[in-house]
């Protein structure tokens, strides 16, 4: 009864004649679809450089944005920027990422003794998701400062951080809380069956299920809390965003924004890749087999 | 002594009414089988049992300790009975070993090393000792349904509550898990199950309970009941199952 279920003889086995035509066929297809593809983008790329380059704006544009001079120059005081957007990315996120999950568990929480727990993160979810990120990092940064209470810090970094971590953790929190709730109840009951408490049900069983149903949907936040923490150069924060300020005012030439921009992308361009990746990667064999 | 007493039992959802006045007994080391309509509540009488569902009234009994008791601890009362369904609930994510081990080393404080010996012990009892390291989802119907056999039968528990555990499976692999059961029985394992399979019944039972109108409507051993009820709706119910 163990391994041969089925009663299946193991011979040996050459592909036939028809799956070897199959394969031949699905190879040529795969080889012309790549050389359509890159065909098409050769030509796309050319038209469009063609038109740009010959426009009469384009000398102009090209020295003020595309100085590489000006890009060689500024480009160690953006990197130096930039590497305190991956810090306050992977802090951050990892802060975020706890508050969201507990936030969401909160959310969940189920009988009367709770009401206070929920309805604390709830009013906290719908605050800081309903705030624009901008506003809540301008309110703590230049607010909190102002009051001048004892022992809180006037850190303008550490303020802008709490804001990213405040709106943040709100929208996480829900994406996680809808991971959740998308676990089938046979699941909760199979687990409280076996004598698991609510608590245990939820840290071995929901959860882990629930995570990684949103895992495609939490790294995208994180990409975009990448971009985002370029958000708190306006109070002032010596980030990639400030740098490339700061040596553009030297001599009014763009070139430093433009090399913040390829820094953000050389990082969120690759995490958007492993994002699709993985979820991708869910789907999985057998689950929808070839379809 | 009876391992398990239902008494008096009512469930309803909202205005509809599913158990009224239900009784039923399960002796020690008894094979208990309910039969009847879908929709008839049988599901709703082991889910009950599970406390998986609070009930509206009535007392239900597990060997001797009223578990309907509200300051009953219903995590304990689970942890000493075993459920199968109909649709396995295997934990998807984790592998088949996991499955078993996860009640053993979370709620019995088990250690993960014998945890894992017992698990390996089991799934060779239900054929599937090279099954351990594989994911739910690459298992056939019948060998995910001795899964979750094997996982609730690790914990030693002193009920076995089964719904409808074949009624996904093909006719060969209805037999490998009667024949799991016939074993469990012949090991004195008491059992209520609800089933739809009239060959299941007569083979497994000692007792069958036909289930109509909230309660149990007719009773007695399989080879009086199925092949010559007392009651007109009994017959009726069972006229339909023609391979008898
Ligand atoms: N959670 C629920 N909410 C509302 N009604 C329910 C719920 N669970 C069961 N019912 C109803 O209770 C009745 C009994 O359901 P139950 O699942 O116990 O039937 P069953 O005898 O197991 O049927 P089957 O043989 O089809 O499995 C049905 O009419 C069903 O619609
Ligand atoms: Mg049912």
């Amino acid at each position: 009864m163990s391994t041969n279920d089925t009663g299946m003889p193991s011979r040996p086995w050459s592909p036939s004649a028809v799956e070897l035509d199959r394969r031949a066929f699905r190879r040529a297809r795969t080889t012309r679809s790549v050389v359509t593809a890159t065909l098409s983008s050769i030509v796309v790329f050319l038209v469009l450089s063609v038109v740009i380059t010959r426009s009469p704006g384009w000398p102009r544009v090209k020295e003020t944005y595309f100085s590489w001079d000006k890009a060689v120059s500024s480009f160690p005081a953006v990197l130096e920027g930039f590497w305190l957007n991956v810090r306050i990315m992977v802090i951050c996120g990892a802060i975020i990422g706890a508050f969201g999950l507990a936030l969401a568990i909160m959310r969940t929480l189920r009988g009367p003794v709770f009401f206070p727990v929920r309805a604390f993160a709830t009013a906290f979810t719908d605050t800081f998701r309903g705030l624009p990120l901008i506003l809540v990092i301008l309110l703590l940064g230049f607010g909190v400062p102002a009051l001048n209470i004892e022992g809180v810090t006037n850190d303008v970094l550490l303020l802008g951080c709490t804001g990213l971590v405040l709106s943040y953790s709100a929208y996480v929190g829900e994406v996680i809380r809808a991971g959740i709730e998308s676990i089938h109840p046979s699941q909760r009951a199979a687990a409280r069956s076996l004598g698991l408490t609510h608590v245990q049900t939820l840290r071995f069983v929901v959860i882990p299920q629930a995570l990684r149903r949103v895992m495609p949907a939490l790294l995208n936040d994180l990409v975009s809390l990448q971009k985002d923490s370029g958000l708190i150069s306006i109070l002032g924060v010596v980030d990639a965003v400030q740098a490339a300020h700061i040596e553009e005012a030297a001599d009014f030439n763009y070139t430093p924004y433009v090399v913040a921009g390829v820094l953000f992308l050389s990082l969120t361009v690759p995490m958007t890749r492993f994002t699709d990746w993985v979820a991708r990667r869910q789907g999985g064999p057998g689950v929808g087999g070839a379809v | 002594m009876s391992d398990l007493s239902v008494v008096g039992l009512r469930k309803a959802f909202g205005n509809h009414v599913v158990l009224s006045g239900f009784d039923l007994s399960v002796a020690h080391g008894e094979c208990v089988v309910l039969i009847g309509a879908s929709g008839s509540g049988k599901s709703t009488v082991l889910r009950c049992v599970n406390l998986l569902e609070t009930v509206d009234d009535g007392v239900i009994r597990l060997g001797g300790d009223d578990v309907t008791d509200p300051r009953a601890d219903p995590d304990a009362v689970r942890a000493r009975m075993g459920i199968v369904f109909q649709s396995y609930n295997l934990f998807p994510h984790l592998r088949v070993l996991d499955n078993i081990t996860l009640a053993p080393v979370r709620v019995h404080g088990v250690a993960r090393a014998a945890a894992e010996r017992a698990a390996r012990e089991m799934l060779d009892r239900v054929g599937l000792a090279d099954k351990a390291s594989a994911r739910p989802d690459e298992l056939s119907g019948g060998q995910q349904q001795r899964v979750a056999i094997a996982r609730a039968l690790v914990n030693s528990p002193e009920l076995m509550l089964l719904d409808e555990v074949t009624s996904a499976l093909d006719p060969e692999l209805v037999g490998e898990v009667l024949e799991l059961l016939v074993d469990l029985k012949r090991d004195g394992m008491t059992m209520l199950l609800a089933t739809h399979e009239m060959a299941f019944a007569k083979q497994v039972a000692d007792r069958v309970c036909f289930l109509h109108g909230g309660r149990v409507h007719e009773e007695g051993p399989p080879s009086e009941l199925l092949v010559a009820p007392r009651e007109d709706r009994t017959r009726q119910f069972l006229s339909r199952f023609v391979s008898l």
